[in-house]
Parts: C-alpha cells; sequence; structure tokens
C-alpha cells in the first residue's frame, strides 16, 4: 500500500514592534538579563496589560500579506498552564476570535502552483527564557510580553519538500511585509508540525503527531522524513500510532516522545477580563493596506513581464526581499536586467553559498557590480577577468575600475602585440603546430589556452582566435 | 478630633488651626490607644509624618492645595504601593513588597494624602467577616465580639473607630458595603471602570472596584473626585468625565424615583435590618422621593452567577502566587510540581483554595459550557434587568446586608452562610453598576447599612440621596471603643 502524509504547521512569529505587546518595554534582542522588565510583563500582583495597537497594525499586515480575513470584533483570552517561564501562569492569547482568518499562500511545487491554507493568525505574548546551570534554574523575562502571532496552516501539505516550501515562502512574505526579523537562531521563528500518514487516495485522517520547535528549514525537511517514515513503518508493522508531542532530536537525526495526549493540559481558556473587545474597523485595514510593500508574488510576475526574467530566475531572486531589491537596484542604475540577473544567478549567488553567506553580509554594492558590468560591456575587460575582478570586489568592496587599474587587468586589444604573444608560443610549441598540420585541430584549442595563459588572460578571446587561425596558416 | 469628618478636618487645615502633622500624631496615637483592640491595621507606615510635614511645609507656603491634602488615611492590603508590603492578607505575600504604585495611590500622593498605613482584609478579598485574613482578627468598633463585615474589615473598621479619617478598599461582591453596614460608616462602590484597578492585587478582574469608607457622604464625594477617571493603564477604565461629585450634595430629593425590589426585601432579612430600612424609606418619603415597588427577579441567580465568575477568575489570577519568583515558598520539595503544590496548599488559606477549586472546576474542558458560559448568559440577563428597572426609577434601594454584625465563628465554619451575606450586594457587582452604603439606623446597638444602587456612572444621583438622608438622620456614629 502507497501512503500519502498529511502536514500542517503551527509557526511563530516575533513582530517586529519597538515595545512589547502589553507594556512600554522594549523588545530588542540580548540586553542584560532581566533588564527589559516592568511591573507588567513581570506579572506582579496588580499590573494590568494594555494592548499595545503597533502589535495589531503588525498582525493585520501579516494577515493581509496571507490573505486573510481580517476579523472586526475579536477578544483576547487567557490560556492557563503552570510553567516557570510564564509569569503569570497563564498567557494572553486569542483562542476563539482569532484577529485574521482563511487566508492562504501560494508555492511552487515540482506538480505546478499550489495553495496552502492559512487557518488563523491570532496575537499573543511570548514568555520568559528558562536557564539552567547546574542544579539551578534561572529565569531571564526580557523576552517576556514580546509580541507573537501564531499562523496555523491548514492539514494541506503533503510532503516534507512542501512544508519546507511552505516555510520557506511564508518566511519571505512576513519579511517582505516587514512585520518580523524571522531570525530562526534567535527564535523569532519557530516552526511546529502536525503530521499524520494515511493511504493515499483516502479521505480520512491518521491519528497526528506534533513535533516541536524545529529551528531551521532543513531541521523541518529532515524531522518530516523521520517521522513519516516512523509512522509507515509502524503501521506496516501492526502498531497503532499515539497522538502525541515528540521533539526532534538534530544529533540522533529522531523525532522523540515528550508527552502523550492523555498527559496534555487543559488549558481553561476563558476571554481576558482584563481587557476590551479588541474592534478594527474599515479605515484601520485600509490605513494598513496602504503601507503594504510589494510581495513576492507581485514581484515575481513584474520580473517576468517587464524585465523578460525566466520564471526560475525569477523565483529565486524574488525569494529573498534583500536580494530582490538588490537587483531592482542593479536595474535602476542603469543595467540591463537580464544581465544582472546573470550575474546574480551566477557568480553572487554560487559565492554567497561558497561563503554561506547573505546578499545583506556582502561589502559591495548594487552600483559597483552595474559598473562590472559596463566594463565588460565596453570591452575594458573580458568576461573571464569580469569574475577575478567580482572575486577581487566580493573580498574588498573595491570599485571594479580600481581593480582593474591596479592589476592592469585592461584587456589587450592591440592585434600586434597580441600577434607577438601568438607567435611566441607557436615557437615554443612546435609538436603542436606540427599536430595541427597534420590535421589535429584540437591543438588550435591548446595553442589560444597558452596564448591566453601568456596574457594572463587579458587578450581579447575574439582577436587571440583570430590570430592564431591567421599564423597558423602561415606556418 | 478623631471622629471629625475629613472635610471638617481639611477646613481645620486650610485655616492653619491644626497642621498636618498634629493631625498625623493624633491619628497615629488613636491607632497606637484602640488598634490593639479593634486590630485593624496590618502595618503602620512610620514615615507618614514625613509625608505630613512636607504637606505643612505646602500649607505655610501658601499653596492652593487638594481637600485631601494633609488628611490621614489608609489602604487595603490589596493596593500596591512603591517601597510597601503589600500581602493581601495572605501567608503567600508576607513579605511581598511592591515595586510601584497602584494608580489610587499615585492620585492620593498627588493629593496630598498622607498614607498612613494597610488594613486588614479577608485573604485575598475572599470573604464576609475579615476572619479569613491569614494575619489577624479585626473586630467591629461597636461590638468587639462581632466582626466588622469583610473583606475589607479592616478599611471599615478603622474609619468607625476613629484611626484615619477615610480608607479605601475594594469590591467584589459587596467588600466596600457589607462592612461599611456593619460598621456604621459610608462605603461607596463606583461603577466598574470608573476607578482604575492598576495596582489592585486582582481576585475577580470583571467585578473588583476599589472605593472609599468615609464618616459621611460629603467625604465620600471628595475621595471619588481624587480617585475615579480613565487611566491608560487599566484598559477596563472607561472614559467617562469626572464631575465635581460635591455639586451633588445638598440636592433637593422632590420627584426623585426609587425603586424597593421585592427580592431584596424577602426572606433571609433579619427584622431587625427591615425595621431599619423601611423606617429609612419613610423618611426618604418625608423628603419628596417618590417610591415604588420593583422587582428583580433574575438577581436571585447572581450569588450562583457570581462564584462561577469570581471564582473562575481568581483560579487564573492566583496562578501566578506559585513559590518560584516571589512570595512564600515551600522549604522540602522534590521537583518543580511538588514545589508549586507545597507552596500553594502551605501559602494559601482554606477560603482562597476553595474558591481556586472551584473556579479551576468551572473552567475545566468539559464544564466550561455548563458553568462559565452560562454564568456569563444569566450575567447578560442581570445586566438587562437592571437596565430595564433604570427606566422607570432614578435609584434603587435596598438593605446592605441581610443582617447586622455577626459573632466570630458564627458563619465561618459554613461557608454556604457566609456567602449570603453578600445576597443584596453581590447583583450590582454582577451587573457593574455604582451603590454605596449608609447607615440608617441601629438594631440591637448595631449599625444598619442602606444600599443604594445607581444607574452606569450615575455617582452623584447615589450621593444625593444618600446626603439627603444623612441629613435628615443625623445619627450619632461613634462607638465607644
Amino acid at each position: 500500500m502507497e501512503f500519502e502524509a498529511v502536514i500542517g504547521l503551527e509557526i511563530h512569529a516575533e513582530l517586529s514592534t519597538k515595545s512589547k505587546i502589553f507594556c512600554s518595554c522594549t523588545t530588542e534582542f540580548g540586553g542584560e538579563v532581566n533588564t527589559h522588565c516592568c511591573p507588567v510583563c513581570l506579572g506582579l500582583p496588580g499590573a494590568l496589560p494594555v494592548l499595545n495597537k503597533a502589535v495589531v497594525d503588525y498582525a493585520i499586515k501579516a494577515g493581509l500579506a496571507l490573505n486573510c480575513k481580517i476579523n472586526k470584533e475579536t477578544y483576547m483570552a487567557r490560556k492557563n498552564y503552570f510553567y516557570p517561564d510564564a509569569p503569570k501562569n497563564y498567557q494572553i492569547t486569542q483562542h476563539e476570535t482569532p484577529l485574521c482568518s482563511d487566508g492562504f499562500v501560494e508555492i511552487e511545487t515540482e506538480e505546478g502552483l499550489k495553495r496552502i491554507g492559512i487557518q488563523r493568525i491570532h496575537i499573543e505574548e511570548d514568555a520568559g527564557k528558562a536557564i539552567h546551570e547546574g542544579e539551578h534554574s534561572l529565569i531571564d523575562f526580557n523576552r517576556s510580553g514580546v509580541p507573537l502571532i501564531e499562523i496555523v496552516t491548514k492539514p494541506d501539505m503533503r510532503s516534507p519538500k512542501e512544508a519546507r516550501l511552505f516555510f520557506e515562502k511564508l518566511r519571505s512574505i512576513l519579511l517582505y511585509a516587514g512585520v518580523s526579523d524571522c531570525k530562526m537562531q534567535e527564535g523569532s521563528l519557530r516552526c511546529d508540525v502536525n503530521v499524520s500518514v494515511r493511504p493515499k487516495g483516502s479521505n480520512e485522517f491518521g491519528v497526528k503527531t506534533e513535533i516541536k520547535n524545529m529551528n531551521s528549514f532543513k531541521a523541518l525537511e529532515k524531522a518530516l522524513e523521520y517521522e513519516i517514515k516512523r509512522q509507515i513503518n509502524a503501521i506496516k508493522n501492526g502498531e497503532k500510532i499515539i497522538q502525541e508531542t515528540r521533539r526532534w532530536d538534530e544529533s540522533k537525526g529522531q523525532t522523540i516522545a515528550m508527552r502523550s495526549k492523555e498527559e496534555a493540559h487543559d488549558y481553561r481558556y476563558f476571554p481576558e477580563p482584563d481587557m476590551v473587545y479588541l474592534k478594527v474597523d474599515d479605515e484601520w485595514i485600509e490605513r494598513i493596506k496602504a503601507t503594504m510593500p510589494e510581495l513576492p508574488d507581485e514581484k515575481k510576475r513584474r520580473y517576468i513581464n517587464d524585465y523578460g526574467l525566466p520564471e526560475y530566475d525569477a523565483n529565486i531572486i524574488t525569494s529573498s526581499k534583500e536580494l530582490a531589491e538588490f537587483f531592482e537596484d542593479a536595474v535602476l542604475n542603469g543595467a540591463n536586467p537580464k544581465t544582472v540577473s546573470n550575474w546574480i544567478m551566477g557568480e553572487v549567488l554560487r559565492t554567497l553559498n561558497d561563503k554561506d553567506m547573505e546578499i545583506t553580509d556582502v561589502k559591495f554594492t548594487s552600483r559597483q557590480l552595474v559598473k562590472l558590468i559596463e566594463l565588460v560591456e565596453k570591452g575594458t575587460i573580458s568576461n573571464t577577468i569580469a569574475k577575478k575582478v567580482f572575486a577581487e570586489m566580493f573580498e574588498t568592496g573595491k570599485d571594479p575600475e580600481k581593480i582593474v587599474e591596479e592589476k592592469g587587468l585592461v584587456q589587450i586589444t592591440d592585434e600586434n602585440a597580441i600577434r607577438e604573444i601568438v607567435n611566441k608560443v607557436l615557437d615554443e610549441n612546435p609538436q603542436s603546430v606540427a599536430d595541427f598540420k597534420n590535421g589535429k585541430t584540437k591543438a588550435v584549442g591548446f595553442i589560444i589556452g597558452q596564448v591566453m595563459k601568456a596574457s594572463k588572460g587579458k587578450a581579447n578571446p575574439q582577436i587571440v582566435n583570430k590570430l592564431v587561425e591567421e599564423e597558423l596558416k602561415k606556418r | 478630633m478623631h471622629f471629625k469628618s475629613a472635610h471638617e478636618v481639611r477646613d481645620l487645615l486650610r485655616k492653619k488651626e491644626i497642621s498636618s502633622e498634629e493631625l498625623t500624631k493624633l491619628c497615629l496615637e488613636r491607632i497606637e490607644k484602640v488598634d490593639a483592640k479593634v486590630e485593624a491595621f496590618l502595618e503602620v507606615f512610620e514615615d507618614a509624618l514625613d509625608t505630613a510635614k512636607e504637606i505643612d511645609k505646602k500649607i505655610l507656603s501658601g499653596e492652593n492645595l487638594p481637600d485631601l491634602a494633609g488628611i490621614p488615611m489608609g489602604i487595603k492590603d490589596n493596593i500596591c504601593m512603591e517601597g510597601k508590603k503589600v500581602t493581601c492578607a495572605s501567608k503567600m505575600l508576607e513579605n511581598f513588597v511592591s515595586p510601584y504604585d497602584a494608580t489610587v495611590v499615585e492620585r492620593l500622593k498627588k493629593n496630598g494624602a498622607v498614607i498612613i498605613g494597610r488594613l486588614n482584609m479577608d485573604e485575598f478579598a475572599m470573604g464576609s467577616s475579615t476572619e479569613n485574613s491569614a494575619f489577624k482578627k479585626t473586630r467591629n468598633p461597636y461590638d468587639l465580639e462581632r466582626v466588622p463585615g469583610g473583606s475589607s474589615g479592616g478599611s471599615a473598621a478603622a474609619v468607625a473607630a476613629g484611626e484615619v479619617y477615610y480608607s479605601l478598599g475594594s469590591d467584589t461582591g459587596g467588600s466596600i458595603r457589607q462592612p461599611a453596614s456593619l460598621c456604621g460608616v459610608v462605603g461607596f462602590k463606583p461603577t466598574y471602570g470608573r476607578v482604575s484597578r492598576y495596582g489592585l492585587v486582582a481576585f475577580a478582574s470583571s467585578l473588583d472596584q476599589i472605593g472609599p469608607f468615609t464618616r459621611d457622604v460629603e467625604d465620600a464625594a471628595l475621595v471619588l473626585n481624587a480617585i475615579c477617571g480613565k487611566d491608560d493603564k487599566d484598559s477596563t477604565s472607561k472614559d467617562v468625565a469626572v464631575e465635581d461629585f460635591t455639586t451633588y450634595l445638598n440636592k433637593s430629593l422632590k420627584g426623585v424615583k426609587v425603586g424597593l425590589p421585592k427580592e431584596y426585601f424577602g426572606e433571609g432579612i433579619d427584622d431587625g435590618v427591615k425595621k431599619e430600612i423601611e423606617k429609612a424609606i419613610e423618611v426618604l418619603k418625608d423628603l419628596g422621593v417618590e417610591v415604588k415597588q420593583i422587582s428583580l427577579p433574575m438577581s436571585q441567580y447572581a450569588l450562583s452567577v457570581y462564584y462561577i465568575l469570581a471564582s473562575s477568575e481568581a483560579s487564573s489570577n492566583l496562578a501566578r502566587f506559585d513559590g518560584i519568583r516571589y512570595g512564600y515558598r515551600a522549604k522540602d520539595f522534590e521537583d518543580i510540581i511538588d514545589l508549586y503544590v507545597k507552596s500553594r496548599s502551605q501559602g494559601f488559606g482554606n477560603e482562597v483554595k476553595r474558591r481556586i477549586m472551584l473556579g479551576t472546576y468551572a473552567l475545566s474542558s468539559g464544564y466550561y459550557d455548563a458553568y462559565y458560559k452560562k454564568a456569563l448568559k444569566v450575567k447578560t440577563l442581570i445586566i438587562n434587568e437592571f437596565k430595564k428597572a433604570f427606566e422607570d426609577v432614578n435609584l434603587i434601594v435596598s438593605p446592605t446586608s441581610p443582617s447586622v454584625a455577626f459573632k466570630f465563628g458564627e458563619k465561618s465554619s459554613d461557608p454556604l452562610k457566609m456567602y449570603l451575606s453578600d445576597i443584596c450586594t453581590v447583583p450590582v457587582n454582577i451587573a457593574g453598576l455604582p451603590a454605596v452604603s449608609v447607615p440608617v439606623g441601629f438594631s440591637d446597638n448595631l449599625p444598619v447599612g442602606l444600599q443604594i444602587i445607581g444607574n452606569y456612572f450615575k455617582e452623584g444621583e447615589i450621593i444625593s440621596l444618600a446626603h439627603g438622608i444623612e441629613k435628615a438622620l443625623n445619627l450619632n456614629l461613634r462607638p465607644n471603643v
């Protein structure tokens, strides 16, 4: 029997507001422990939460970016559970009435475009962070009260790959919309996943497990691959899948059971009595709409239609907001979009990959890349040299003209000079000349190579081709 | 001097016939003398004299000061004051010092109030006799064998016994009005949302409201002037203009329509109380008030609704007291769960634990709809019924408490009997309405209070009626302590 997986994600994203969700403490990451706190986010007796309007702005923006309906009247709820990092032993969140619902994200799968449904987005507060030192446990409350959105998808994904594509796309959209910095290492983007398996073609859902806290795209994909295999094997062996929460152990490459459904908390949700209804009117929604930047899907269509980029290139370049900005800057600086795209798809991304860097980390500007392209187009340097110049520019951030000048990389187009080199190479390689004479055309390639080498790559390749041919014939 | 009203004392201060320092010393001496018997205070603030001296400097420099400036007062021990303990009369918070001021404390300080100490209460404001305090038994100044009522028993007794000129309490189901009634003082619960709850240690967030205990109605108006008003730190506080409540004093009561809900005069109300209330109603009629019978049948469900809603919220509000970050922590424990269980079992008293369990149960999955959700629906019915009643009448009056002050231990063994003490006051909290208890007589030499309930934000109308009857009755409210 063939099985298929049914996957849904629950994603927590920290919103990029300056202050916390219910008080005016800063949300800045990495402060001295317990310095970004006040009676409200410490949950001290008598302190009361007051909703930060900016949090609602950001959450609405996320909702709009994910094609959601914005719900006009919602309320906060208390989720009750005892845990040392929750200073009130309840979390203020939304339960029955999420701020946003019924949205979708489109992903590009091998079978074409696929819509992943967004069930809901709600706003809530983050908890503090427990730090374990020897036999002591300490708690840092700097993160307590940092605003989060929880995004819950419909169970629409069918493979680890799809889950990864969705998560990548979602991150990109949130980054474009500017609602979260989505730094997975700092925990500002976290993902839990629900997964079950069923015979392919079935409409019923199998028993699902939840896997907690995968902190990279790769981990998500790996954990899902493992868990799906585990579930399928279990079923094949006649075992029952237990509804439970598991965690991904990166080092073991396994998911490990944490707690079963029976041990699950009864959160005793009820409407937060310290707060009033959150009412959002059309005017508010319109105001947020007006601040919405162009999102990746729109941008991609524009690149294809206006710039004539291949869909593949457009996809890659728009997958990152910064990369797209870099591309558009270069185009604005007068470069041919297709040429810029080729550079980005080629040297730029290859080098970034090699060095495990992001476009935001590079030393050179898009303006400098345009200058480099112009040097090639004017014939000042060859494509081969341009790659060398690029490498240098990548390392140092120096202007390409300066690199060319300093290293004497200007292309040699003087026919006399090149002819001199050609003859010198022919003199030094009588065997190749003889091979040529005997009809071994391969020898030509070797000779051209030697000429380029002798000119340190600076000779204009077309002229070299022409002169090698001419001189060989003379011999 | 000890039984003068705050407004009388204010006039003396303004005329410089007495200084705030002298006044504060007098209060401290009085506390020294009588509090061994009354036991209203959990702590007397030594630095109150410093505040008084500062106020005196301002008075001498000719500064125009607010009404309450320089007058000693006390706060219920569930209201936070920076640098002072706030224990809620619980072992759980025995050594907890608040790092911040409640909004009411901030406003009192701005008004120059001399805050002289923390007043006893039922633990976490749960109770009707102040017997649930973990620290001491406050006694009724009219009869030291009897309770002062609760939960703000310390706040009521301190004012009644002449230890302070006024005090603040909190009222979730009657915790200001009932002790005011039992101690023969004025106790005012404002409309829900009138006074900021920021810095009031929450019992039931949707019901709690801070209000004053005073010797007369004029003082209540002065204190309300100081503490009412929208606060950005409390989302549930309402942006309704705060009028000068003293403008509602000395108003003609001719044509004022008052409703008498028959359900509040029925079974369970002691005859002695009923007699005094009926006498008061006759006085109202003499003042030109139009009295008519009304019916509020939904009120009989208020107590049930109250114990679901208040306990549910309390179970969550009190979850933070877990022995981890502050407060009582059990000495020996196995692991974190054991630490929670032992700290909370040892740190909370029986009534608090009873309500936490009740509330936890009511919110549990499978029971939520039957209890919490249903209680919310009945709450709406109670609100609608009051709204309808206020289409025909300006105010509603009833006894505040079904009985006069009872003896220690008389009801403490039977929670349901104790809960009935709040039968007349609880519906008002469920609806979020304002109400006062004003002394109208004595039964067996113990004070009887009349409850006057107003429509939303109509504290002014309540003040007019309360002031009218207070003047007409002119009672002697000085217990012999």
